[in-house]
């Protein structure tokens, strides 16, 4: 817009001043910055009003595309045409279910002995899209492991969380196990989530049975409909009716956002911890129940940073691999 | 743009002010209350000053003397302060260089400019935000948006893109200075679609 600008005073226009502005920014965010480059910044910030006014500007703007990591790509792969990405880890993991199914014999061990399966792993921070061969859509969230049957009517949920849309096959029902349970569609859609002693499913639409093992082998069961969040643990299987504005914030990550109505602060940290490599550290139980409305992208460690420090006037501490927030 | 409210039980805590915090407080303010209105601030000064090769340095100048002022004291509401600002700028700019301003610039409210008019409102930008930012970026020269997609987007440091791409660092780093500067004059002086949010 005003690139063409011929100032005679182009040492201090608005110009030159705002181009250095953006310059510190990308050099802050995207190469390596040490003390050194900070105390240069600082300094060439307390110069001039002028400075530090194009470097708000510049920042202001740097936090608001935080939010174009929703537009992250999501790659869609289709299993019939895609190998599995990780032996190694598919050998351990077949290992560690065939353990488990012994355990809980549930997870069918036989089946794994015999069946080509393919594994799809996604980072922390990262969502993964597949297809399958009968146009049945799944969506991997941060830091998840699924496994998927040659025939793709089963999969296994080791880790993390899944959005399942199934096309139904009355013949052929699609089963996912994971934590001990194991879920049937009757024509679905639906969110899995394996947490470390938990299991949670969230029905969307259709209808989905939920089976479940309890640890003194007692089998339950129960049909979901949509509205319905059944948490399963080794002692328990709960159902309880959600508002749709509930479900629909479950599922907000598939946009990369996380919604949260009246959320503890404990909990708006630990869920962004599942996205990201940053860990946010709440010690003070008071901080940690404040409580929140916000949509944050799952990228929004720093949004949530701002938020804290900004708005509920808390005590931020960036340590690098860890953020303080206290009071 | 993250929308966030609170719903608190308990009230915020309040920390004894020191200069540090101060600053910070100036700062959250000037990004929170003023640089929102720069879109109405640029049209204000086209519209007042002739020579249109001098609006951004002007603009520059109101957001140098409103910061300045708001170390003093932070002015409440911030809108008609601002715009006082530069009125007087564009004044005392014509008066220095002889030249006549649009004689409209003594009354602000026949420029339109309503003093009083709220800010955008908040669940507005939280929705229209992300295709406002993918217009923008769309905007962008080719290569300056493939680099600034790799970094912004998919998150990539300057040395991986400039791996992924097989280009030099330094050339990187131009595009993501080239790319940012214009970002900035999209979403904040311009609409990155054009037309002024509702």
């Amino acid at each position: 817009m005003s690139g063409q600008i011929q100032n005679d005073h182009s040492a201090s226009s608005a110009h030159a001043i705002r181009m250095r502005a953006a310059g510190w920014l990308q050099r802050r965010h995207f190469w390596d910055w040490t003390e050194g480059n900070q105390a240069e910044l600082d300094h060439w910030l307390a110069e001039s009003p002028a400075h530090m006014v194009a470097y708000l500007r510049a920042k202001s703007v740097w936090n608001r595309t935080e939010r174009l990591a929703a537009l992250r790509s999501d790659h869609v792969d289709h299993v019939s045409a895609v190998t599995p990405r990780r032996r190694g880890l598919f050998l351990a993991r077949a290992a560690a279910v065939l353990g488990f199914a012994t355990i809980f014999g549930i997870a069918g061990a036989r089946y794994i002995a015999t069946t080509k399966q393919t594994v799809w792993q996604t980072p922390v921070g990262g969502r993964q899209t597949v297809m399958l061969g009968d146009g049945s859509r799944i969506e991997l969230n941060t830091d998840t492991v699924l496994r998927v049957a040659s025939d793709g009517r089963k999969a296994w949920l080791d880790r993390g969380e899944a959005y399942f849309r199934i096309v139904h096959d009355s013949n052929h029902p699609f089963v996912v196990a994971a934590a001990g349970h194991r879920v049937t569609d009757l024509g679905t859609e639906f969110l899995v989530r394996s947490e470390t002693d938990r299991l949670k499913v969230t029905l969307i639409t259709g209808r989905a049975r939920i089976d479940s093992v309890t640890r003194n082998g007692r089998e339950r069961n129960a049909v979901l409909t949509p509205g319905d969040i059944a948490v399963a643990d080794m002692a328990s299987l709960s159902v309880k009716r959600s508002s749709p504005r509930k479900v629909m914030n479950e599922m907000s990550w598939r946009q990369g956002l996380l919604n949260f109505d009246n959320a503890t602060l404990g909990d708006v940290a630990d869920e962004l911890n599942r996205y990201n490599s940053e860990k946010l550290v709440i010690t003070d139980p008071k901080v940690a129940r404040m409580t929140i409305d916000a949509s944050i992208p799952t990228h929004g460690v720093q949004a949530l940073m701002r938020v804290a420090k900004n708005f509920l006037g808390l005590h931020v501490e960036d340590r690098g691999s860890a953020v303080v927030i206290s009071r | 743009m993250t929308e966030i409210s609170q719903s608190s039980r308990e009230g915020a805590p309040t920390h004894p002010e020191d200069s540090g915090r101060a600053t910070h407080e100036i700062e959250a303010w000037f990004i929170r209350e003023v640089l929102p209105l720069e879109a109405d601030l640029m049209q204000f000064l086209r519209r007042s000053w002739q020579n249109k090769n001098d609006i951004d340095d002007l603009c520059q100048d109101v957001y140098a003397r409103t910061f300045e002022s708001a170390r003093r004291k932070i002015p409440s509401p911030a809108r008609p302060f601002v715009f006082t600002i530069a009125r007087n700028l564009v004044i005392d700019r014509a008066r220095r260089e002889h030249v006549v301003p649009i004689e409209a610039v003594a009354d602000l409210e026949a420029l339109g400019v309503a003093l009083d008019a709220p800010g955008p409102e908040r669940s507005v930008i939280a929705r229209d935000e992300l295709r406002q930012l993918q217009a923008a970026i769309d905007r962008l020269p080719p290569k300056c948006r493939e680099v600034v997609v790799l970094g912004r987007i998919e998150g990539l440091s300057g040395r991986q893109i400039a791996a992924r791409l097989g280009i030099a660092e330094t050339t990187v780093s131009d595009h993501l200075t080239a790319g940012m500067y214009a970002l900035i004059d999209m979403l904040l002086g311009e609409q990155a679609d054009g037309g002024k949010r509702s």
